[in-house]
C-alpha cells in the first residue's frame, strides 16, 4: 500500500516538476529594472495562439534594452502562464501587479480572460495592453485596446463583400460573447443597409466543433437561392481547421460562396492545406505579406529571434508591437512609469505601425488602424485585395446597437468617463 | 442575328490564331502588371480575345499566383522560387529569362472576380482539348457560371464531340448559357425545359437567379422548373442526413473503440486515451514529413504507412503507461482517473514542446479528397467514406481478435476471473499490458483518421475524450457491439437534431437523453449479465 502511495506521490511530483520546467520563469533579481508583465497562456487550449505573443513581447523587450532600455533602466519581462484558465488569469494578473510590481502588463486573448482580469486592473490601477480584435462595448480607464474594434474589421469586411455583389449572408460563429455581439452588430448593420431578414442566416456552434458536414451542406443550400451568398465567420480557434477542410471537401469554392473570417490568420492557416481554400477571405489590420520596409525588418528580426525561418507573423503580434512602442513613448513623455501619469501621457501618442502608416492612441483607449481584406493563397499567405483609403478610428460603443449608440468614451479630463451618454449627459458610472 | 455575329467573331478569332504575332500578345501580357483589379480584368479580356494559344499558360500561371512583374520595368514573368531568389521565365515562350531576388519582383495578384473570369475564359479555351476529362470540366464550369459568351464555342464543341457523356453535359451547359444570352424566347423555353431534367442544386440556383431577372412567361416557367428540382432534392435530404449520421458515428466509433477495450473490458478509467489518439495523429504527420523528404513521389501513400506506425507508437506508449502507472492502481478508479489525467497533461505538454503549439498540416492524399456527387443532389465526401470503411474494418478485426485468437481468449479470461485465469497458468500482468497496448494502439489508429478531418494539435485528444466515454457508457460497458450501436445511435440522432435545433442545442439534447437513459438502464444499451461486470 505504502509502495503504491509512494509511487503516486512521485508521479505527482514528477508532473509538477515537468510543469515547472516547461514554463519559463524569469529571475526576480532586484536592481534598476522596470518590469513588464506578460500574461499569455503557454498551456491549454489557447496556447496555440498565445505562445507566439509571449515570444514577440520578449523580442520587443530585448530590442528596447539593446536601444538602451527605458528611462535609463533595463526592462525585464515577467512571464506567467495562466494556462487558458479564466479565473487563473485574474490571480496571475494580481501577482504581476502587486507581487512583481510590473509597470504594465501585456496580455490576454479571449474576451472572457479580459473580462476576468478587468476588475483587478481597475482595483490596483495598473495598465493592460490587449492585442486582439474584440467585440467592443467596453472602455476601461486601465485597458488599452490595440486590437480592432468591430468597426475596424467586421463592418469594412461586410462593406467590401456588398461591393462585390453579395446579397445573402450567413453569419456563422462559435457560441460565446465575441461572435454573438459581433453578429448582433452585423445583423443590425445589414438590416440598415436593406438586407431582408430571410437573406440572413445565423448559426452558432460549440467550441472545438469538429463535424461540419450538416452546416456546410446547409450553407450550400442557403447559397443556392440565386443570389450571391457569402459567409461571415467568427468561428474561433481550433474549430476552423475542420470547417475549412469540410468546405474544401464539399467543393465550396471562394468564387461560389466566399467565406470571410475574422479569427483566421497566417498562424491558423499553417495547420491547413490551403490549396482548396484559395480566394477565401480574411479581414485584419495587418498581414505578413504586406510589402513595407518596416514589416520586412520586423519579420527578419522575428526569424532571428525565434531562430526559425518558417515562423509566421500575424495581426495580434503587430498590435503588441504598436502597444509596446506606445507605452515606451508615453513613459518617456511622462518621465515616469506611474500609472496615472502614463494614462494621461499616452492619449495622442502616435507610433509607426508595420504597414507603412501611423497608429495613434485615441481618448477612448482604442487606436487608429488601416483595414485590409486579403485572400488566402495556395502557399498559406494572405494577399491584400482591398484596403481602406485612410485610417479607421476604433469605435468602442457600436453605433448599430440600441443600447450603446448614444454612449461615448473619453478618458481625457474633465470628462474622464468610459460610457458617457450624450443624450442624458450623464456618465454611466462604470469607470 | 446576334448569335450569327458571335459565331462569326469566333471563326474570325480562330483564323487569326495562327497569325497573331507573339510580340503583340507580349504587350498584352505586360498590361497585366499595371493598374487595379478592374484594369487587370480588362487586360485579361484583351488577352483572351487575342486568341493566342499561349494564353492558356499565362492565365493558368496568373491563377496559380506564379506570374510576377519586375518592379524596375513592369515586365511580366513566370517566376519559380528557388531559395531566396526567383527563376524567371518568359510567360509566352517559357524560355529562361535569368533570375531576380524577391525584393525586385512583385506578384501579380488576382481576386475572386478575376479568378472567376479566368476560369470562364479557360473553360472556353479548353473545350477543344484532347483530354475528355478537361473538356468535361470545361463544360461543367460553364454549366455553373452560365456564361453566355461561351455559347458559340460550346455549340461548336458539341458538334465536334464524340464522347456522348461529355456531349450531354455540354448540351446542358449550352442550355445554361442560353438563359443569359440574347437568344430568342423560344430557345430559352427549350433551355429551361432541358435544365428542368437536372436534379442538382447548382441548376436550381441558376434557374432561381434567372427567374428573378426576367418577366412572365419565362419567369414562371423557370420558377416551376426550380421548384421541381427542389422537391426532387428534398426527398433525398433524409438520405443525406443518414449518411452524415453514419459518418459522425464512424468518427465516434473510432475514438471510442480503443476506450471500449481499456475502459470497457479492463475497467481502467483512462483519461489519457485522447492523447493516444493525438499521438497517432502526430505520427501521421511525422510519417508524411518523412515521405516528403525521402520519397516525395509516393507521398499520397504516406497515410497507409502511417497506419502501422501509429498503432505501434501509441501501443508502446500505452504499454509503458500501463507498466509504470496504471498497474499500481488497479481496483482504485478515482486514483487511476487522477493519475491518467496527469499523464495526459504531461503528454500534451511534451508534444507542445517538441512540435510547437501550432497546428500541423497533414495533407489529404488526392485519392481521399473531393466527393462523389450523384445527379440527385446527394454527395458523399471521399475522406468520410474512407474513414467509415476504416472504422468498420478495425471493428471487425477487433471482434475477430477477441473471439478467435489466444490473446483474445486470455483477455476475456483475465477480465472475467483473474484468480482463476492465474491458476490456469495465464500471466495476467502480461495480458494486462498487452490489452492496454491494444486499446492504445487502436486509439492511435483513430488518430490517423482524425488527422484527415480535424486539427493536428496538442489539444486534439481532449475534444474526443468526453464523446468517447459517452459512447462506451451508453453502449454498455464491456461490450464491443454495444459501442458500435452506441456510436451509430448517437451519430445519427445528432445529425437529425442538428438541422432543427442547431449544433449547440443538439449536443445538449443528446447529453440529456443519455443521462435519462442511464437512469433507466444503468448498464447501457447492451448490458452484460453476470458477476464479472463489476469485478
Amino acid at each position: 500500500m505504502t509502495n503504491r502511495r509512494g509511487f503516486l506521490k512521485s508521479t505527482v511530483a514528477f508532473a509538477a516538476l515537468a510543469g515547472a520546467a516547461l514554463v519559463p520563469q524569469y529571475a526576480f533579481a532586484e536592481g534598476e529594472t522596470i518590469k513588464v508583465g506578460i500574461l499569455h497562456s503557454l498551456s491549454g487550449t489557447m496556447a496555440i495562439s498565445e505562445t507566439t505573443l509571449k515570444d514577440v513581447m520578449l523580442m520587443l523587450i530585448e530590442q528596447q534594452n539593446a536601444k538602451g532600455g527605458l528611462l535609463g533602466k533595463k526592462l525585464e519581462g515577467v512571464v506567467v502562464d495562466p494556462a487558458s484558465n479564466w479565473p487563473l488569469f485574474a490571480e496571475k494578473a494580481r501577482g504581476l501587479i502587486s507581487g512583481d510590481k510590473c509597470a504594465a502588463v501585456f496580455g490576454c486573448w479571449t474576451s472572457v480572460s479580459r473580462k476576468s482580469v478587468l476588475p483587478v486592473f481597475e482595483e490596483l490601477n495598473s495598465l493592460l495592453f490587449y492585442p486582439v480584435q474584440y467585440e467592443g462595448e467596453e472602455s476601461s480607464k486601465n485597458v488599452f485596446y490595440t486590437g480592432a474594434a468591430p468597426n475596424q474589421q467586421a463592418i469594412p469586411a461586410v462593406d467590401y463583400l456588398m461591393n462585390e455583389g453579395v446579397k445573402r449572408w450567413v453569419l456563422a460563429g462559435t457560441d460565446y460573447v465575441y461572435p454573438r455581439t459581433t453578429n448582433k452588430i452585423l445583423e443590425a448593420y445589414l438590416t440598415l443597409k436593406g438586407v431582408a431578414k430571410e437573406d440572413i442566416m445565423i448559426n452558432y456552434t460549440p467550441f472545438g466543433h469538429s463535424d461540419w458536414q450538416t452546416i456546410v451542406s446547409d450553407v450550400k443550400k442557403f447559397g443556392s437561392a440565386g443570389k450571391k451568398t457569402a459567409v461571415v465567420s467568427t468561428i474561433n480557434g481550433d474549430a476552423n481547421v475542420p470547417f475549412y477542410k469540410e468546405l474544401g471537401n464539399q467543393g465550396v469554392k471562394a468564387t461560389d460562396i466566399p467565406v470571410v473570417a475574422f479569427s483566421v490568420g497566417e498562424e491558423e492557416l499553417a495547420g491547413l492545406d490551403t490549396k482548396p481554400l484559395v480566394g477565401h477571405l480574411a479581414a485584419w489590420n495587418y498581414f505578413m505579406s504586406i510589402d513595407t520596409p518596416s514589416n520586412a525588418a520586423f519579420i527578419k528580426d522575428w526569424h532571428a529571434f525565434t531562430k526559425k525561418d518558417a515562423r509566421t507573423t500575424n495581426d495580434p503580434m503587430e498590435a503588441h508591437y504598436i502597444g509596446f512602442n506606445m507605452w515606451v513613448a508615453a513613459v518617456t513623455k511622462a518621465g515616469t512609469t506611474d500609472s496615472d501619469a502614463v494614462q494621461d501621457a499616452i492619449i495622442g501618442v502616435s507610433v509607426p505601425n508595420l504597414t507603412g502608416g501611423y497608429a495613434a492612441m485615441l481618448p477612448n483607449h482604442h487606436i487608429t488602424k488601416p483595414v485590409f481584406i486579403g485572400e488566402i493563397q495556395a502557399d498559406g499567405q494572405i494577399d491584400v485585395v482591398w484596403q481602406t483609403t485612410g485610417l479607421v478610428a476604433g469605435d468602442e460603443w457600436s453605433d448599430f446597437l440600441p443600447g450603446s449608440k448614444d454612449l461615448i468614451s473619453d478618458w481625457r479630463k474633465p470628462l474622464h468617463c468610459g460610457n458617457f451618454n450624450v443624450v442624458t449627459a450623464k456618465c454611466g458610472g462604470a469607470s | 442575328m446576334g448569335a450569327f455575329r458571335s459565331i462569326f467573331t469566333s471563326l474570325f478569332m480562330l483564323i487569326f490564331v495562327s497569325v497573331a504575332l507573339a510580340q503583340d500578345v507580349g504587350v498584352l501580357v505586360d498590361k497585366l502588371a499595371l493598374g487595379n483589379f478592374t484594369e487587370r480584368g480588362a487586360a485579361i479580356s484583351a488577352l483572351v480575345s487575342s486568341g493566342s494559344p499561349s494564353v492558356v499558360t499565362v492565365l493558368q500561371a496568373l491563377e496559380d499566383g506564379r506570374l510576377y512583374a519586375r518592379k524596375s520595368d513592369h515586365k511580366v514573368f513566370i517566376a519559380t522560387p528557388s531559395g531566396d531568389i526567383f527563376k524567371l521565365a518568359d510567360p509566352l515562350s517559357n524560355s529562361d529569362s535569368g533570375q531576380a531576388p524577391k525584393t525586385d519582383i512583385e506578384k501579380i495578384k488576382v481576386n475572386n472576380s478575376l479568378r472567376e473570369m479566368i476560369s470562364n475564359a479557360m473553360s472556353s479555351l479548353t473545350l477543344f482539348s484532347k483530354d475528355a476529362k478537361v473538356r468535361k470540366d470545361a463544360a461543367l464550369a460553364i454549366l455553373k457560371s452560365g456564361d453566355a459568351s461561351a455559347l458559340p464555342a460550346l455549340e461548336k464543341a458539341i458538334a465536334a464531340e464524340n464522347d456522348t457523356a461529355v456531349a450531354d453535359i455540354m448540351r446542358i451547359a449550352a442550355a445554361a448559357a442560353t438563359l443569359k444570352s440574347d437568344r430568342p424566347e423560344e430557345a430559352k423555353k427549350t433551355a429551361i425545359a432541358t435544365l428542368a431534367q437536372q436534379t442538382d442544386r447548382d441548376t436550381a440556383s441558376l434557374l432561381t437567379a434567372y427567374a428573378a431577372s426576367v418577366s412572365d412567361p419565362l419567369r414562371s416557367q423557370a420558377l416551376a422548373a426550380a421548384e421541381k428540382i427542389e422537391v426532387a432534392l428534398s426527398t433525398w435530404t433524409a438520405v443525406q442526413n443518414i449518411w452524415f449520421g453514419f459518418s459522425l458515428a464512424s468518427v465516434l466509433l473510432l475514438a471510442a473503440i480503443g476506450l471500449a477495450i481499456t475502459f470497457g473490458v479492463m475497467g481502467v478509467i483512462n483519461m489519457a486515451h485522447g492523447e493516444m489518439v493525438m499521438l497517432g495523429a502526430y505520427t501521421t504527420y511525422v510519417v508524411e514529413q518523412l515521405f516528403q523528404i525521402y520519397v516525395p513521389d509516393a507521398s499520397d501513400y504516406a497515410i497507409v504507412a502511417a497506419i502501422p506506425s501509429a498503432f505501434f507508437i501509441s501501443a508502446l506508449i500505452g504499454m509503458a503507461i500501463e507498466r509504470s502507472v496504471i498497474r499500481f492502481l488497479y481496483g482504485r478508479p478515482l486514483e487511476t482517473l487522477l493519475a491518467t489525467w496527469g499523464v495526459s497533461l504531461i503528454l500534451q505538454q511534451a508534444v507542445r514542446s517538441i512540435f510547437g503549439p501550432t497546428n500541423k498540416s497533414v495533407t489529404t492524399p488526392s485519392w481521399m479528397s473531393g466527393s462523389i456527387d450523384f445527379s440527385n443532389g446527394l454527395s458523399f465526401t471521399l475522406n468520410r467514406i474512407a474513414i467509415l470503411i476504416f472504422a468498420l474494418a478495425i471493428f471487425a478485426a477487433l471482434i475477430l481478435l477477441i473471439r478467435y485468437t489466444s490473446l483474445g481468449l486470455q483477455m476475456r479470461s483475465v477480465t472475467q476471473n483473474r484468480p482463476m485465469a492465474n491458476a490456469m497458468g495465464i500471466r495476467s500482468s502480461r495480458v494486462d499490458a498487452l490489452t492496454f497496448g491494444l486499446g492504445s494502439g487502436i486509439a492511435g489508429l483513430a488518430g490517423v483518421a482524425l488527422s484527415q478531418i480535424d486539427n493536428v494539435s496538442p489539444n486534439l485528444g481532449q475534444s474526443y475524450i468526453i464523446d468517447s466515454f459517452l459512447v462506451v457508457v451508453f453502449g454498455g460497458v464491456g461490450n464491443l457491439w454495444g459501442t458500435l450501436a452506441g456510436a451509430l445511435t448517437l451519430g445519427v440522432a445528432n445529425k437529425f437534431l442538428e438541422p432543427f435545433a442547431g449544433a449547440v442545442l443538439a449536443k445538449i439534447f443528446i447529453l440529456v437523453a443519455v443521462i435519462l437513459f442511464i437512469q433507466k438502464k444503468p448498464r447501457g444499451l447492451f448490458a452484460l449479465k453476470g458477476r464479472w461486470v463489476d469485478a
